[in-house]
């Protein structure tokens, strides 16, 4: 079925000031579509159904007056739940912050209300971010609208299976380790994880203050340059926020990728690697081939370290990170504690769940006395050699390519009891999370009916060549275009 | 009381200084004292989930300058580290503080104890963010939290080991905060609790190279509780080595109304605070430039002022320490100088006159009107002999409560000396009718009849005749 937020971006505002379509219109679209998705999606948390209506009529009166439309006027979005919106529940899906209405906005959410895109709600995530299944939800598990028996990803699941369910226009995600590339593999869209330092965190209910960032999930590449567009750039509220211009990237997606250099590293097709997926992405440097950009095998010998490094400092920044959630002042608080400690104990006992509680766990161990240098400390310096892995890398290579996940979406419960081999799940999004550079997900076919996504990872604050060289192979296939049957 | 004097006491101080920056070290907020409970947070200093700390500039700088003047050595590369802990008064359940990397390390002060100049390290100054304060009310039944405090910029001053006795640890004390008020980078209020102090203590028999087992000391509450709580804990420790028990290291709390100290934690109670660099902030580099422009900025520090006042104006060293010990006071005696060259007699003035009546009455150099230019200019005025010493004492008090100056205070009270000798020789005359007996006496060779009949003459003249005259036409008029 082809839907309304199938349209370009320019095409939707050409409409909106030709008044053939409203933003009341749009925001119908979205809840309509949810209302006949959402029972086997089940992406979002919390719907805005009021505010947004209010907004789509303040929108449209402000075309009515004729004048400048945002950059993202009038798209319906979602917005994942680790993201705070003020007024606006924000859960992070923890039963932990259930009643929690921040009192503030995230600088992305104030900056989607500058580019006026319309907040439709917010959406499901594995709890405080943790996982790659959306499993961890407190509230439920997101389903792949691709297969609903299967995981949409994550941790931003809910973020992914609503741009891939056409319930809205776009979402943001947030990426520690490959949320927002993971599930966008699994769902068939456009994932893009920024340079470390290009979008604001703050307002980003942190998981691991070093590798989050927030980034947007899209139908196809050019929304995704347009909500790049609209989110990035420094800001003082941030210190690791980096204060660098911001080129303009819909105009850098020429189609031309000629001469391009790409390494593919042996490590990411390597034991572990769905053949369906090497398959895939096997195909994709092949369409790079034919569109004039060539490419060699590299190593990225640290790669195997990676998944180790990356559980013991998220983990640890983690621990740190989650001590705030004690009931006092917000949130849930447990009743009839002892005494102070007691109410700490209960407050969290209860309110976090089991994978959030076993990475506390492993980021306070890490951190302890006696085991700090052994761990964390450790883990910092295998953290260097893995950037200057990808240093060296680019030295040669303009873009590093391969698959975003070694396989396809996995069944609901399969991995569940078997945490590690969750962990697996991000091997090749990891280092990049590591080194900090930018990547994007973005479809590159179907294997037994699944979608495969194929990873695009660009030196550090040049999302331009990265967007430029993922929008070439869009145009040139066409797999963004397919839809899922719901 | 046991006999002490077999054991060497060992001493550390870890001082806390409230940096007075207008803002908080992390966020926007003031950092006022006394404000409504809670009126000045907001989502960062509150800790919501999703905010971001970003670095006060002139907290470091007011670091910096601390550092200097303590003779640290200035880190190129400093960063923050969390250290975990849960309580109520840290809503993020971390103090953003400076782990391995602090501002300043390895510096100084010289004290000063029975007259001997002796040097106290200091192993490390650092900057870090206060907590909130709590009140626990109704006998322990609830807690009250404050969160306008926590953000409130700090430095952590630690020392070395150096100090071998309370008096050295008041002695320390007094300097830091000299220095701190000179450089202007705290109020040094103890008692507002911007000036917090934490001891170490230990005892170990003369001779003996290795530190004793040592003592945390804590809550207490100025300069004098120090010295009392670390003398109770001299005598205790002594008194556990002397029956031949160990002492405990643990955390011990002074109790001022008991006059003792009372353990509060043992050692394996002792926190993990799992310190690890803050990645929400950057490393932070202080440049020679930047070094430089906060060096210019430290005024003439206490022990230089101390000497200069030595060596120029022949000031003993205790009247010199006395001045320096506070810059507003060191000032007033300065400006003083602009208006007479007697600086010995400013000196005095300032020991005698000004801190007897600001001691007697609580009260500070800023609580009273008197200017360094009004005891310069009265000095003055008694050298030209315009007032005599007498008058000058009613011409200061008038100061130290009007702030005008003595010209003025002498004109309207009529108060100028009467040196015109008609108008004393006729006091005289009246002085010497009605006192025949000690005129009597004087001629009878009691030499000393004549300061009772100046005095007469003083008194008869409400104090304005010039002693000098009065004596020396007494003398005339009695000889001739």
């Amino acid at each position: 079925m082809a839907s309304i937020f199938d349209m370009r971006l320019q095409d939707v505002h050409n409409k909106l000031r030709s008044k053939e379509l409203s933003v009341a219109e749009l925001v119908d679209a979205a809840y309509e579509r949810i209302g006949g998705t959402e029972s086997q999606v089940k992406a979002f948390i919390t719907l805005a159904e009021d505010a947004a209506r209010t907004e789509a009529a303040r929108l449209d009166g402000q075309i009515a007056e004729g004048g400048e439309l945002g950059l993202l006027f009038g798209l319906p979005a979602g917005i994942k739940d680790n993201i705070v919106t003020e007024g606006l529940r924000t859960t992070c899906a923890s039963q932990f912050l259930d009643n929690f209405n921040p009192i503030y906005d995230a600088t992305v959410t104030k900056k989607l209300k500058q580019a006026q895109s319309v907040t439709i709600g917010k959406l499901n995530m594995d709890e405080f971010a943790m996982g790659g299944s959306n499993e961890n939800s407190s509230y439920h598990a997101t389903r792949n609208p691709w297969n609903t028996e299967r995981v949409p990803g994550g941790s931003s699941g809910g973020s992914a299976a609503s741009v891939a369910a056409g319930q809205v226009y776009f979402s943001l995600g947030s990426d520690t380790g490959g949320s927002i590339r993971q599930p966008a593999s699994y769902c068939g869209v456009v994932g893009l994880k920024p340079t470390y330092g290009l979008v604001s965190r703050f307002g980003l209910v942190a998981f691991a203050s070093s590798l989050d960032q927030i980034g947007p999930i899209t139908k196809n590449v050019e929304d995704a340059a347009y909500v790049l567009q609209a989110i990035a750039g420094y800001d003082p509220m941030d210190s690791t926020s980096a204060d660098v211009s911001i080129p303009d990237y819909v105009s850098a997606l020429s189609g031309d990728v000629k001469g391009l250099r790409i390494g593919v590293p042996k490590e990411y097709l390597g034991a572990g690697i769905d053949s369906g997926v090497k398959e895939a992405v096997l195909a994709a440097l092949k369409v790079y081939e034919d569109l004039g950009a060539t490419w060699e095998e590299i190593s990225l010998p640290h790669t195997e370290y990676a998944v180790a490094t990356y559980y013991l400092l998220a983990s640890s920044e983690a621990s740190s990170n989650l001590a705030r959630f004690d009931g006092v002042r917000y949130g849930v608080r447990a009743d009839n504690p002892d005494n102070l400690i007691d109410l700490y104990r209960k407050s969290r006992s209860q309110g976090f769940g089991p994978e959030v509680k076993r990475r506390i766990m492993l980021g306070t161990y890490a951190l302890s006395s006696g085991y700090y240098d052994a761990y964390y400390l450790k883990a910092q310096q295998v953290r260097t050699l893995i950037k200057r892995d990808f240093d060296q890398a680019f030295e040669r290579f303009d873009l590093i390519m391969g698959p975003t996940a070694p396989t396809t979406a996995f069944r609901i419960g399969e991995q569940v009891g078997d945490p590690l081999t969750m962990y697996l799940n991000d091997i090749c999004t990891i280092p990049v999370s590591l080194a900090g550079v930018p990547a994007i997900s973005v479809p590159c076919g179907l294997s037994d009916g699944l979608p495969v996504g194929l990873q695009i990872i660009g030196r550090a604050f040049d999302e331009a060549t990265v967007l430029r060289a993922a929008h070439a192979y869009e145009q040139h296939t066409g797999h963004h275009a397919l839809r899922p049957q719901l | 009381m046991s006999e002490t004097s077999k054991y060497e006491t060992v001493v550390g101080l870890e001082v806390h200084v409230e940096l007075h920056t207008k803002s908080k070290i992390f966020c926007g907020c003031s950092t006022s004292f006394g404000a409504p409970p809670n009126s000045h947070t907001c989502p960062i200093c509150l800790g919501h989930p999703g905010v971001l700390p970003v670095l006060n500039r002139q907290a470091v700088e007011y670091a910096m300058k601390a550092a200097m003047a303590l003779n640290c050595e200035i880190a190129s590369e400093s960063k923050f580290d969390r250290k975990n802990y849960f309580y109520p008064d840290s809503p993020k359940a971390y103090q953003i503080s400076q782990y391995d990397k602090p501002i300043g390390e390895r510096g100084w002060i010289d004290i000063e104890v029975n007259g001997e100049t002796k040097r106290i390290g200091i192993t490390r100054l650092h900057l870090e963010e206060d907590a909130g304060k709590l009140t626990h009310v109704d006998g322990g039944y609830a807690s009250l939290v404050d969160l306008n405090r926590v953000g409130t910029p700090l430095v952590e001053i630690v020392s070395e080991p150096d100090i071998r006795t309370p008096e050295e640890a008041k002695a320390y004390l007094e300097k830091l905060k000299a220095i701190m008020l000179y450089c202007d980078v705290s109020d040094v209020k103890m008692e507002e609790g911007s000036l917090r102090c934490d001891a170490n203590i230990s005892l170990r028999p003369y001779g003996q190279e290795k530190f004793g087992t040592r003592a945390e000391l804590k809550n207490m509450n100025s300069f004098r509780g120090v010295q009392r709580g670390l003398e109770y804990e001299q005598w205790r420790q002594a008194e556990v080595l002397d029956s031949g028990g160990e002492v405990v290291q643990e955390t011990r709390r002074w109790d001022e109304a008991q006059g003792k100290t009372l353990s509060m934690r043992g050692k394996e109670e002792a926190h993990d605070y799992r310190y690890f660099p803050d990645p929400d902030l950057v490393l932070m580099r202080i440049d020679e430039d930047w070094k430089a422009r906060v060096r210019a900025s430290i005024p003439e520090l206490p022990d230089a002022r101390k000497a200069r006042y030595q060596a120029d104006y022949g000031l003993s060293s205790y009247d010199a320490d006395v001045i320096t010990a506070s810059k507003k006071l060191a000032d007033f005696f300065e400006e003083s100088l602009q208006y007479t060259k007697d600086a010995k007699s400013v000196a005095n003035w300032i020991m005698g006159d000004l801190l007897g009546y600001l001691n007697t009455n609580n009260l500070d150099l800023a609580d009273v009107k008197i200017t360094g230019q009004g005891l310069g200019e009265m000095i003055g005025l008694m050298e030209k002999g315009t007032i005599s010493g007498k008058i000058a004492k009613t011409v200061f008090k008038s100061m130290l409560e009007s702030g005008k100056l003595p010209q003025q205070i002498v004109e309207e009270q009529g108060l100028v000396q009467i040196s015109d000798e008609g108008a004393i020789m006729a006091i005289v005359d009246e002085v010497i009718a009605a006192n025949p007996q000690s005129v009597e006496d004087y001629k009878a060779g009691k030499e000393k009849a004549i300061g009772f009949l100046v005095g007469q003459v003083m008194k008869a003249s409400r104090g304005k005749a010039n002693p000098g005259l009065a004596n020396k036409l007494l003398v005339e008029r009695l000889n001739g």
